[in-house]
C-alpha cells in the first residue's frame, strides 16, 4: 500500500498528517519517504537516526577541446539547450542537462564523455518506534529535484532498505513536495492513493483544484483532509461534493496544536485521541483504494 | 557594429521587450549600413534553456552588442563566451526600439558586468 500525501498549496499540513499516519498504523512495516527533497522536514517529527547515505548522480557531458572541431552537432540534438556551440567554442550548462546522452552519441569526433554530477544524497535510518525512514536531500543550487525523488523511490524497494517482505504487508507513506509540477508528479507516480491535505481558505481551495486535476489525470484514487478547520464559507466542502471527493478527516485550527508541531511533536502525541482517528483514516484509505480497483 | 535589441514587435517602433531569452523578436541594427532587420526569437517558447538558445542564435547573426532588460546567468555566460557586449535598458521604462537605439548611440546605456538576475529555471507556471 503506497499512500502519497500531497496538497498543491504549501504549508497546509502534509507532513503533520503524513507523520501521524505513519505513527498510528499498527502491525505493519511502515516505510516513510520524505520526497520533499528541496526542503525535507519530516525527520524533525519522526526523529530517525540516519545510518545509510547514498549519493545521486546524473551523467553530464564534458568536452575534450583537443578533439572538438566545433561542428555543433551536440548543440543541435540537445532538447534542453544544455550545450551551446558559439563560434567554435563548446559551452556546457550542466544544470540544464537532463542526462540523456544524445550529445555524446552524436559527436562525430568522440570529443564528449560523461561524468557523474552530484545532484543530492539519499539517507535512511529507523525511528524510535521502528518506522523505516528514508529521505532525499537536493544539493543547494541544484534545480532538478525529480531525479533525486526517482532514485529515492527505487532505493526504497531494494533489500538494503526494505527486507524480504512482500509489498502488500508494507505501508509506504510518501510526503510530497508542494505544488503540482514534476517533483509532485514523480512522488505520485506508482502511488495507490493520494491523501490531499487542504485548508478552508481561497488559496487552499485554488491549489486543491489543481492537485485534484493532477491525480484524476494520473488515475489515482484520492480523499481530502481538511486541516486548520475553522468556520468557513463552505466553498471547500461544496467543491469536494461536486468533485465526488470524500473528506476523510478534519483537524481544527487550535493554537496548542501549532505550538506542539513547531516543537517537533507529532499531532497524535499532543492529541492522543487522534490515534484512533488516524487508524480509521487508514482503514478508509484501504477501502477506497480497493473499491477503485474493482471499478 | 551590429546591435541586437529585444523587442515585442518586428519593427523599430515596437516597444522594447525587457526579457532576453523569451523576447518575441530581436531587432538587429547595422551601424555601418544604417539598416536593420528583425528576427523572431527561436527560443521564445523553449521549455527550458531559452537564454542559452537565444544567445547562440544572436551570436550566429554576427551581432556584437545586445541591449535588453535583464541577462540571466546562462545567457550571460553564453553571450560573454561569444564576446558580445551587453547593455541594460533603463529600468521601469518601456521605450520603443528606436528610442533605445538613440540612447545607445548617445552612450547613455549601462554596460553589464555580470548576470542581472538569478535565472528562471524551476519557476514553473502553476507550481509553488
Amino acid at each position: 500500500m503506497r499512500i502519497a500525501v500531497a496538497s498543491g498549496k504549501g504549508g497546509t499540513g502534509k507532513t503533520t498528517i503524513a507523520t501521524s499516519l505513519a505513527l498510528a498504523v499498527e502491525g505493519r512495516l511502515v516505510l516513510f519517504l520524505d520526497c520533499d527533497v528541496e526542503a525535507p522536514n519530516a525527520h524533525l517529527t519522526l526523529k530517525p537516526n540516519f545510518v545509510l547515505h547514498q549519493p545521486v548522480h546524473r551523467l553530464v557531458p564534458r568536452v575534450d577541446e583537443v578533439r572538438c572541431t566545433g561542428c555543433g552537432h551536440c548543440a543541435e540534438v540537445c532538447r534542453y539547450h544544455a550545450i551551446a556551440v558559439i563560434g567554435s567554442k563548446v559551452l556546457v550548462f550542466p544544470e540544464l542537462c537532463h542526462g540523456c546522452g544524445s550529445c555524446v552519441t552524436n559527436c562525430p569526433e568522440a570529443a564528449l564523455s560523461e561524468y557523474g554530477r552530484l545532484l543530492g544524497v539519499l539517507e535512511a535510518g529507523s525511528t524510535p518506534t521502528g518506522i523505516t525512514f528514508i529521505r532525499g536531500v537536493l544539493e543547494i543550487g541544484e534545480p532538478s529535484a525529480t531525479p533525486v525523488i526517482r532514485q529515492l523511490k527505487k532505493w526504497a524497494v531494494t533489500p538494503e532498505i526494505c527486507p524480504q517482505v512482500s509489498t502488500s504487508e508494507t505501508v509506504e507513506i510518501r510526503d510530497a513536495p508542494p505544488g503540482t509540477s514534476c517533483p509532485v508528479v514523480e512522488t505520485l507516480r506508482g502511488a495507490d492513493f493520494a491523501l490531499l491535505v487542504s485548508e478552508p481558505t481561497p488559496f487552499g481551495l485554488h491549489d486543491l483544484r489543481l492537485i485534484v486535476e493532477l491525480v484524476r489525470e494520473m488515475n489515482i484514487p484520492a480523499g481530502v483532509v481538511v486541516n486548520r478547520d475553522m468556520t468557513s464559507d463552505g466553498m471547500l466542502e461544496r467543491f469536494c461534493v461536486d468533485a465526488e471527493l470524500p473528506i476523510l478527516m478534519r483537524i481544527p485550527l487550535e493554537r496548542d496544536i501549532g505550538q506542539a508541531l513547531a516543537a517537533g511533536k507529532p499531532l497524535i502525541t499532543v492529541r492522543p485521541a487522534y490515534t484512533a482517528a488516524f487508524r480509521d483514516l487508514f482503514e478508509r484509505i484501504q477501502q477506497l483504494e480497493s473499491r477503485s480497483i474493482v471499478v | 557594429m551590429r546591435i541586437a535589441i529585444t523587442s515585442s514587435g518586428p519593427d523599430l517602433d515596437a516597444s522594447f521587450d525587457p526579457r532576453f531569452g523569451r523576447a518575441a523578436y530581436f531587432i538587429v541594427f547595422d551601424e555601418e549600413t544604417d539598416t536593420w532587420q528583425s528576427y523572431t526569437n527561436p527560443a521564445m517558447d523553449a521549455p527550458g534553456g531559452a537564454g542559452v538558445q537565444a544567445a547562440q542564435f544572436i551570436a550566429n547573426q554576427g551581432v556584437t552588442a545586445v541591449i535588453s532588460g535583464d541577462f540571466g546567468p546562462n545567457a550571460y555566460r553564453a553571450l560573454s563566451a561569444a564576446g558580445l557586449a551587453m547593455y541594460l535598458a533603463p529600468r521601469g521604462e518601456v521605450p520603443s526600439v528606436r528610442q533605445l537605439l538613440h540612447q545607445y548611440r548617445a552612450g547613455n546605456l549601462e554596460p553589464v558586468a555580470g548576470p542581472t538576475q538569478r535565472g528562471h529555471h524551476g519557476s514553473v507556471k502553476g507550481g509553488r
